[in-house]
């Protein structure tokens, strides 16, 4: 029955300072849903994660009483459902406003996230592409948000309270503040983009969030360490 | 459920598999619609203004008020409209199930099997049906687990449900890339599931009203395929 799902049963594998983990994190935090947290090494994968997530072998995979799922923001959306009755509700209730959010967290995964990769693997040039595409998609979510009536005007994507588009881009918060560093690029300029720049002030700083939140020097670390993975000739993928 | 107030319109193209998986789904729950097709070369005032994003079709139109992206479209439709026939699974882990393969069928099968027979030559294509036998395996198998053995007819066991629909629009182009890759794929012997699935899809009165002529998609795909080859 949903809502009323086991505690206790909840696993969650990934890798620490993952954004697509951190974006799973918020979500049983703001829930208040316990955990057991299971490092992987991603360079020496695990049986349970093979076993877990087949296809894709890939983190985070979250696994309750024994059954996975993948994706996280699929994780997300199951959190949400199984943990029902639990505020707070991180979908709106009306189908077209619910819409709109998978609409923007779909724009997320496909436009930011790839651009966030290119970012961490290009060299020279294509790198400095990469960052315009970023920053570009960027001033498209400010203008979402100074311009679509579900967000214009309002302290989070989902409202009064976090919901799932702030998740899906939160989630990344830590990530893009340490890309822009690693790079040495404005990624979101408080000038050209001030709603979204107060929004993510907004949102690291909140409860359920604020504590979960990596070391910005760990994740600094975790990005170097992919550069360099990626980056160094010859490459094996 | 207001009916004579209401105004539903679908930016489509007819060869699409998106569009047609929105098609589908209205058929399903017998809304009444108005279809405008998209041109290819140019795209309208009115496409540029509701999916000012993405530019892309189907966009369906709801009152006036736009929603994009097929997938975000079928849920919609199905929380809009649930009648007697849920497009979701009832309970949230079947649920995380259905909407995890059919991001599958959109990204790997689409991306890596499907384009890469559609888009590709000589060993890269090869490789493009290696991938598209590797997936269909897959799928197979959760056809087999869905189904419950088989004895249920569809991905979502009795109902013809949001994965169904999702999967359903892109074999109407199997044909094209079978002649396209100049094989066939060996749907008897290795996949006899979904070949049953498929037969059973096609029946469905939307399915056999949506479904364009195989002929043309064949024709659109091998210009599809050459456009794309001399761009590339």
């Amino acid at each position: 029955m949903e809502g009323c799902a086991q505690e206790g049963q909840v696993k969650l594998l990934g890798v620490e300072y993952s954004p697509f983990l951190l974006r799973v994190r918020i979500a049983l935090s703001l829930k208040g849903i316990h955990y057991e947290f299971i490092e992987e090494d991603i360079q020496n994968k695990s049986e349970l994660l093979l076993q877990t997530n087949p296809v894709h072998k890939k983190i985070p995979v979250l696994i309750q009483n024994g059954k996975p799922v993948c994706e996280s923001m699929i994780i997300v959306q199951y959190i949400e459902e199984a943990w029902g009755n639990k505020a707070p509700n991180l979908m709106p209730k009306d189908p077209y406003d619910r819409a709109i959010a998978r609409f923007w967290a779909a724009f997320i995964d496909d436009k930011v996230v790839p651009c966030l990769r290119e970012v961490v693997t290009g060299q020279g040039e294509q790198q400095q592409k990469a960052v315009q595409e970023l920053v570009a998609n960027f001033l498209i979510l400010e203008e979402s948000v100074r311009t679509n009536p579900c967000f214009s005007g309002k302290l989070y994507f989902g409202g009064d309270e976090i919901g799932f588009v702030d998740i899906a881009l939160g989630g990344l918060s830590a990530f893009v503040k340490a890309l822009g560093k690693a790079t040495n690029s404005v990624l979101i300029d408080e000038e050209k983009m001030p709603l979204l720049s107060a929004w993510m002030d907004r949102f690291c700083e909140a409860d359920g969030v604020k504590e979960g939140m990596p070391d910005p020097a760990k994740v600094l670390e975790f990005i170097s360490a992919m550069r360099v993975k990626f980056t160094s000739p010859p490459t094996a993928k | 459920m207001g009916e004579g107030e209401e105004q539903v319109k679908v930016l489509s193209q007819w060869p699409s598999p998106f569009a047609i998986r929105v098609l589908i789904g209205l058929e399903e729950k017998n809304v009444r619609y108005e279809s405008l097709e998209e041109n290819f070369a140019s795209k309208t005032e009115l496409l540029v203004q509701m999916n000012p994003i993405h530019r892309k079709v189907p966009v369906l139109i709801h009152n006036g008020k736009p929603i994009c992206e097929s997938l975000i479209i079928l849920q919609y439709i199905d929380e809009v409209w649930p009648g007697s026939n849920s497009f979701m699974p009832s309970n949230p882990y079947d649920r995380a199930l259905a909407k995890f393969w059919a991001d599958f069928i959109d990204t790997k099968f689409l991306g890596t099997g499907i384009h890469g027979i559609l888009k590709k030559t000589g060993e890269a294509q090869e490789e493009g049906k290696r991938y598209m036998l590797e997936y269909l395996g897959l799928l197979e198998g959760v056809l087999k687990e869905f189904s419950a053995g088989g004895s249920k007819p569809y991905f979502g066991g009795e109902q013809f449900g949001f994965l169904d629909i999702a999967f359903i629009c892109h074999t109407c182009w199997f044909e094209a890339m079978e002649t396209l890759g100049k094989w066939k794929i060996p749907w008897e012997s290795e996949f006899p599931r979904l070949l049953e699935w498929m037969k059973k899809c096609r029946e469905r009165e939307s399915v056999h009203k949506i479904f364009p002529d195989p002929h043309k998609i064949l024709e659109y795909a091998i210009k599809f395929r050459e456009g794309y080859l001399r761009s590339n």
